[in-house]
């Protein structure tokens, strides 16, 4: 590392923030750029899973509800590309290594949603799980994205609400209705345990080296683990981890996570990886005209 | 308030529901992330206008909104044919939304002349929104002007602004199908 | 075209920069500025401009520490002390 990388290091393990027209090591803007744009893909994808239960959602009140969380999410995209273009990568080759597979996008967003228990579990504990990065991530040593994170976690406070109503009516509603409920929990389970990634050592993460993350893998999980198991007890459902309890030392003990099934996913082959994809392309592609035609003629 | 207005209101309020349904079926897949943004907010009033107005309906009727919207049969909807269709190109999402506004802001004037203050209250607060919808509809109506495929899309839907609003195409029941599908795996009542 | 956006959140306050968006022209921009930044009524007030309007400065030279025109010119503990011991009316420790 030159004596100018080493000094960047101190400076923003110091709590230094960086600015887009600031120098910042090569090693760092690349980092930066490829988190950043898994988390905007990652909005992005996350839309789709959502935007099926519009449609059929029960009463006018949670169509409105769920229209304006997934309209949120694309507007979190919009801000995460945005940081990512003036960092030097534009939007459309993002969009084109998320299409073909070459970037990523978060595991919990590989998977189909079956039923309207699904949409409360979603928006209730994967959007919790992803407030707890998110939060982290308002320290980021990157200005301008440290910025946007302060308005997605603003914009997050009513979608864990939403979720949280939607799951208490159903569990104060018919057998069917908790099943929903009970259902989903189950089967999102393993997803979520996933998600905040394998444990690595917060020293041996580049992420947290250079201080774009603030927070090491397993406190996140460690955290979601804290506020949510009790709020999932205390309804009276059940998580499908016998393993799963608080010891006396305030840690969390569970069952290991499946780290092949999340490596499977992430590198697209989830259960619906690659047809979700395939309708970003088509869609793409079908309004390609449109961006010329609105675009070409401002250049 | 007379069957006549109510049957006006559920009218417009069909169109509204249907149509917000159709507009944020591009939610997460518009052509530009600025505009799915702005096209959601769209059809979110469009859905809000329907709700106000079932509101009022539903009151003469000692019904709730909700129940209006999604309990009846699909023939006893009232909408124009224009909004039933699913337009998965957007020159044709455009076309309908610039050809609608239009016709929505005439009928909208002719409400808020209403002898009913109520209606006349909530036409006016509805045109207050739309006004903003009809400017972005302008908006784009400038930008595709010149293209063919959005001129042709103009003058293949203008005509199904006027149709009968008491028959359907086969669409609105596909689409039924699926609006109501959790909303009747269980009984009537049961909260949401 | 990148817009730049600044929000005023409540009268009175400054407008501060809120992030940017692409648009073709002011029209869109408008549009697109009003959608994420105000859809929830966070906003009272927008500026949006063009992102090459913006001249931006991040370079301010003092290479003779100016200080006159600062408050940190002005260190006056020790005068004060004195003073105060002069008129016999220094004040008990631990006051300024």
């Amino acid at each position: 590392m030159s004596q100018r990388e080493q000094e960047f290091l101190e400076y923003v393990q110091s709590g230094g923030q960086v600015e887009t027209t600031d120098w910042m090591p090569d090693d760092y803007r690349a980092k930066l750029i490829k988190f950043i744009e898994m988390h905007g893909n990652s909005e992005l994808m996350g839309v789709l899973p959502e935007r099926e239960w519009i449609l059929r959602a029960p009463t006018l009140q949670r169509k409105l509800a769920l229209t304006a969380k997934v309209q949120d999410e694309v507007g979190h995209s919009q801000l995460i590309y945005r940081v990512v273009e003036d960092l030097g990568k534009p939007r459309e080759r993002c969009l084109d290594d998320l299409i073909s597979g070459k970037a990523k996008f978060h595991n919990v967003f590989h998977y189909p949603t079956k039923t309207w228990g699904d949409v409360g579990v979603i928006a209730w504990l994967v959007d919790a799980a992803a407030i707890i990065s998110q939060k982290a991530l308002l320290k980021c040593s990157y200005a301008p994205y440290a910025r946007i994170m302060k308005k997605i976690c603003w914009e997050e406070s009513f979608h864990i609400l939403h979720g949280r109503d939607v799951v208490l009516t159903l569990m104060n509603g018919t057998d069917d209705q908790r099943d929903l409920v009970q259902e989903a929990v189950t089967r999102w389970w393993g997803p979520l345990m996933q998600f905040h990634g394998n444990p690595i050592p917060k020293d041996d993460d580049p992420m947290y080296v250079w201080r774009i993350k603030s927070q090491g893998n397993e406190e996140a999980r460690q955290q979601f683990l804290d506020g949510y198991v009790p709020q999932i007890w205390e309804l009276g459902l059940t998580v499908p981890d016998a393993k799963l309890r608080k010891a006396d030392d305030g840690l969390w003990e569970y069952s290991e996570p499946d780290w092949d099934e999340l490596r499977n996913v992430v590198t697209g082959h989830g259960p619906r990886s690659q047809e979700r994809l395939d309708l970003r392309r088509r869609a793409r592609e079908s309004s390609a005209w449109v961006r010329q035609v609105v675009l070409a003629e401002a250049a | 308030m007379n069957e006549q207005e109510q049957q006006l209101l559920l009218a417009i309020a069909d169109d509204e529901l249907i149509l917000g349904w159709r507009d944020s079926e591009w939610t997460g897949i518009a052509p530009l992330l600025e505009e799915d943004v702005a096209f959601s907010s769209i059809a979110q009033n469009e859905i809000g206008h329907a709700r106000a107005l079932y509101e009022l309906v539903a009151r003469e009727r000692e019904t709730t909104a909700d129940e209006l919207a999604f309990d009846r049969a699909p023939d006893e909807y009232r909408c124009a044919r224009i909004v039933e269709l699913r337009l998965p190109d957007w020159e044709k999402t455009i076309a309908r939304h610039y050809l609608y506004e239009e016709a929505d802001a005439a009928r909208l004037g002719q409400l808020k002349d209403s002898d009913d203050a109520e209606i006349a209250g909530l036409a006016a607060k509805i045109d207050r929104e739309e006004a903003y919808h009809r400017m972005h509809a302008q908006m784009w109506f400038d930008r595709l002007r010149d293209e063919q495929r959005f001129t042709a899309a103009l003058e293949e839907l203008r005509p199904l602004l006027d149709s009968a609003r008491d028959t359907h195409s086969p669409e609105l029941a596909e689409l039924w199908e699926e609006m109501t599908m959790v909303r009747r795996s269980q009984p009537a009542g049961t909260r949401w | 075209m990148i817009y730049e956006v600044f929000r005023q959140e409540r009268k009175g306050q400054p407008f501060q920069h809120a992030g940017s968006v692409e648009a073709p022209d002011a029209h869109f921009a408008d549009v697109y500025a009003r959608e994420q930044y105000g859809r929830r009524g966070e906003s009272t007030a927008l500026w949006v401009v063009p992102r090459d309007a913006v001249i931006e400065i991040d370079e301010f030279v003092d290479e003779l520490n100016r200080n006159y025109h600062r408050v940190d010119g002005y260190p006056l503990r020790e005068k004060l002390r004195e003073a105060r011991e002069r008129a016999g009316t220094a004040a008990p420790a631990g006051d300024r």
